[in-house]
């Protein structure tokens, strides 16, 4: 089904003032900058796109083997491999530009205030850019991302610290792996964070059995797919309750059902992450599934079930 | 250029009691080059598998693999006329074009499938390629057997010497007295880094990496080259000589 045809309903939604054709986005670090996509299917239908993690300089990541497999997951551990800031600028954006006529979302990681500061203001000046996502809880950098995104107090300090140097709208992922969302949510949107994104991957570990040994050469890394759904749609559940900022709602999303139960439960918009590593249409059936699904449900407006179960 | 599209088992046999044959039917106009490879969806699985090309046409796929784990046993288990989903034109294949008369084509365990299309293409090119397949046992080495329509000379070395020169695939080509003017080769990483070592005409090698997506956008199968990080899914999975780090 074309999504063009369906007149009777409205799948688009708006992120601090920057309005998405409908809520679908590719999380970060599962759709590269979106060009290599383009052999796929035309990217240009996507709500935007999430591009991936992004640091001062440029990253190897860490040793292979990389990724495990779970029961409806998958275990990652790449460590924020990325060209560095200056290469992304300079050479993916503008092939991404070429591809995705869209305004974009910028991942934005780092290992100190300082580097994200830079990273942001960089990032920033970029036309093409309307959000930036600023990745505090990527589990796989010892001593790095995972330190911010625990702690509120870290968390409002990079978010005072990266306002003060851009223009564009500030979401913040968050990790799942703390013991108080909600404290940390609050903590970012007092500082100033224009949105939040969540779920970011929940650590986990694989061993195989036979080595005695584990599966990923790191040990630990970033548990993702459908099976963490149920906690992604809780914690946006709790967040979108508690602040009052926009939520893009992320983990598991696999089908049209899942965006729309994503946004009841208070998102926005939705990012699709490791399901496209599986089923590199994942999006784009998702998009073209949503009419028919809004239609079954009685939704006219997508933007009309946005956090509906906590009204 | 990408595709996922749905295949149907024409046969699946089991050649030894690990390794198997499937031959499966459907659009294979994105395969373009020998050692290219195609990711496989697994029922219940949530990666898919990937799986190097053993040979093609312009309606079949063939795949030689080896039962390891649950991916392949659930392979395995499928008979004729059932349906599996693949992804593929995934993967740079082998350098054709290189100029040589005499390349060897080196193949350890089931490392040996890119190499029969590979032999094939470049026998059709009025080249006379050597196979040496390298194989733990003798009955891993009925792999060779696929190689007798290919139009190259076929060797083999079982570490146990039950069949053929015993030893490696490099104690073949000393006792035949072989004399390549190019290698490629497939098979596990030991072999690879020893064969770096041991062969001193150029060559190229095809990496086995754990992968996610197999299109490289997930950076999980990403290798550091002389010429920096590199995708095996994407940039190789097969590599020169010179440009591999081994450590």
């Amino acid at each position: 089904m074309e999504v063009t045809n369906n007149k009777s309903v409205d799948l688009s939604v708006e992120l601090s003032g920057v309005r998405l054709d409908n809520p679908v986005v590719p999380a970060s670090g599962c759709f590269g900058y979106g060009y290599g996509m383009s052999e796929f299917y035309d990217i240009n239908i996507l709500g935007s796109i999430s591009f991936k993690g992004t640091t001062r300089e440029a990253r190897y990541g860490n040793p292979l083997p990389r990724v495990a497999e779970c029961s409806a997951g998958m275990i990652n551990a790449v460590g924020l491999q990325n060209p560095g800031i200056d290469a992304v600028i300079a050479e993916e954006l503008p092939k991404m530009r070429a591809a995705f006529r869209k305004p974009i979302i910028a991942n934005i990681s780092g290992f100190s205030i300082d580097e994200y500061v830079e990273c942001c203001r960089k990032i920033d000046a970029e036309e093409q850019v309307a959000i930036i996502e600023l990745n505090v809880s990527c589990p796989n950098v010892h001593g790095g991302g995972m330190s911010f995104g625990t702690s509120a107090e870290s968390v409002a300090e990079v978010v005072r610290e990266v306002k003060k140097v851009v223009t564009k709208p500030l979401y913040v992922k968050l990790t799942p792996n703390v013991t108080d969302i909600v404290a940390i949510a609050k903590a970012a949107e007092e500082a100033g964070a224009d949105g939040i994104c969540l779920i970011n991957t929940m650590l986990g570990m694989r061993i195989n059995t036979r080595t005695r040994k584990p599966v990923i050469a790191n040990t630990m890394g970033g548990f993702s797919g459908a099976a963490v759904f149920p906690v992604a749609v809780r914690m946006v559940y709790q967040v979108a309750k508690a602040c009052n900022i926009p939520v893009i709602g992320c983990g598991g999303v696999e089908t049209a059902s899942d965006v729309i139960e994503m946004m009841m439960a208070g998102a926005t918009a939705v990012e699709v992450g490791a399901a496209n590593l599986r089923n590199p249409y994942a999006c784009k059936e998702i998009i073209e599934a949503l009419p028919a699904e809004m239609s079954r449900l009685g939704i006219e407006r997508l933007s009309d079930i946005i956090g509906i179960v906590n009204k | 250029m990408y595709k996922k599209n749905i295949y149907k088992v024409r046969s699946n046999r089991a050649l030894s009691a690990k390794t198997w044959l499937m031959v499966l039917e459907g659009d294979t106009q994105y395969l373009t080059a020998p050692g290219q490879f195609v990711n496989v969806a697994i029922e219940g699985k949530f990666l898919r598998r990937p799986i190097s090309v053993c040979d093609y046409d312009h309606q079949t796929i063939t795949l030689l693999y080896d039962v390891v784990g649950e991916g392949t046993r659930y392979m395995s288990s499928l008979g004729e006329g059932a349906e599996l989903d693949l992804l593929t034109g995934l993967g740079n294949g082998f350098d054709t074009e290189v100029e040589c008369q005499r390349p060897l084509l080196l193949g350890g365990g089931v490392g040996i499938a890119p190499m029969l299309n590979l032999a094939k293409v470049l026998a059709g090119q009025g080249k006379r390629p050597v196979v040496i397949a390298g194989c733990n046992t003798a009955a891993d080495a009925v792999v060779a057997q696929l190689f007798e329509q290919s139009g190259a000379e076929v060797y083999v070395a079982t570490v146990d010497g039950s069949v053929g020169t015993r030893g490696f695939v490099t104690d073949v080509i000393r006792e035949q007295g072989i004399e390549g003017d190019y290698f490629y080769a497939c098979g596990p990483l030991p072999m690879l880094k020893a064969l770096t070592g041991a062969m001193t005409i150029d060559g190229e090698l095809s990496l086995d990496e754990r992968m996610a997506c197999g299109f490289g956008v997930c950076m999980c199968c990403s290798v550091e080259t002389k010429s920096g990080a590199k995708r095996i899914c994407k940039e190789g999975p097969v590599f020169k000589k010179e440009e591999l780090i081994w450590k």
